[in-house]
């Protein structure tokens, strides 16, 4: 694939990462600042691949227990369930409406799955300076920055429903500790993706064309 | 790439006004009520939070609080701090740490994402309770619709091209 002209970092541009301005900057100048709203610019983010690394292996690890812990305890008085994310999920399927089972699917473990996944193909790509499928690698990020926040749902519905059903010997739900790990993990997915600097993919290119 | 809209602060305006006092309603009414054989209960979303944290779950109730809470109503303070100036032309000290401080949180507002766990919860709730909609309930869903709305009329150039002007003004 042909790529015409010279990237704007390799001619000294950096553009603010809060208002947009561009400002010719010094190939190695940490203390610059942008001229019209005085953030701190660089040309890549510091460290971005170090610190998506600790925020995602810290994800990978509360990932085990935020699938296997028990999410909600649901109390009646003819029943009493122990609900992970998935067997809640499969109840909800069987026993109350498909459709709503399929988005809290979505939400609760193919997108925490999904964002896992594409970060660290994403890192790996960047630390072997691949070049392989980058048009793809960027729609991917996007996805990732798109959907993570919908993993929230299921605390949403933990808080909302721990509340409320709460009618003494009758019916009581119980948020389980599985729900502190999986709030924990979407909480640590999300600041991965923000670190995460997806200019660095575009680096392996510029010096393609140099040699 | 984009150009921009016409009118666009004044439309950002009227809707961060309008979801401040939908966002007001949201958070003083309860969002749903059950009743079971004459027992009932209805909670509101700060009650809903309170309750998780007395129930030993801090660190979720915190993430709900924060997530669904605080992040939407520092957004629309942050909105009024720069909109009602800037709807007379002019614009207050701490401009760009606003525009700034509004970026960092962004991610962290779920209005949408609550809105959707309303809706799921009451399907869990509708094969074994009486379910009674509360005033909150409609009031989020109408938070959810004018907050898409304000995100897409809110252009951040209108307030930088403000900022520019100012600076060269005071430059002269």
């Amino acid at each position: 694939m042909d790529w015409p002209g010279r990237s704007a970092a390799g001619q000294g541009f950096c553009s603010c990462h809060v208002c947009g301005l561009v400002s010719r900057l010094e190939q190695d100048d940490l203390a610059a600042r942008c001229p019209r709203c005085n953030t701190r610019l660089h040309f890549r983010r510091p460290d971005s691949l170090h610190r998506c690394w600790a925020f995602l292996i810290a994800a990978y690890i509360l990932y085990i227990p935020a699938n296997l812990m028990i999410m909600m305890e649901t109390g009646t008085l003819v029943s009493y369930r122990k609900d992970t994310i998935l067997s809640g999920v499969i109840h909800l399927w069987h026993n109350g409406n498909p459709g709503i089972a399929v988005i809290v699917f979505v939400a609760s473990i193919l997108v925490p799955l999904f964002k896992l996944v594409v970060l660290t193909l994403l890192l790996v790509s960047v630390r072997r300076g691949s070049t392989w499928g980058i048009k793809h690698r960027i729609l991917l990020y996007r996805i990732v920055e798109l959907v993570g926040r919908w993993s929230m749902l299921d605390i949403f519905v933990v808080t909302l429903l721990a509340a409320l059903v709460q009618i003494q010997s009758f019916a009581t739900v119980r948020a389980g500790t599985g729900a502190i790990a999986f709030g924990a993990v979407v909480v640590l997915t999300m600041f991965a993706a923000m670190e995460f600097d997806p200019r660095l993919m575009w680096d392996p290119l510029r010096k393609e064309r140099e040699l | 790439m984009y150009r921009n809209l016409p009118d666009s602060i004044n439309r950002s305006l009227a809707l961060t006004v309008a979801a401040s006092i939908l966002y007001l309603i949201a958070n003083s009414f309860p969002i749903l009520g059950i009743n079971l054989q004459g027992n009932g209960n209805a909670v509101t979303l700060l009650q809903a939070v309170h309750d998780l944290w007395s129930q030993d779950m801090p660190l979720v109730s915190s993430l709900t609080f924060v997530t669904a809470i605080l992040v939407p109503a520092l957004e629309l303070c942050l909105m009024l701090y720069l909109l009602l100036p800037l709807y007379r032309g002019h614009l207050l000290p701490g401009t760009s740490q606003v525009m700034r401080l509004l970026q960092t949180i962004k991610p962290w507002g779920m209005v949408e994402v609550f809105m959707l766990g309303i809706l799921v919860s009451l399907v869990k709730l509708v094969q074994d309770f009486n379910i009674i909609p509360g005033v909150a309930l409609w009031s989020f869903g109408g938070l959810t619709l004018l907050l898409a709305a304000l995100a897409s009329s809110f252009n951040p150039r209108d307030v930088w091209t403000h900022l520019d002007l100012k600076q060269r003004r005071e430059g002269l």
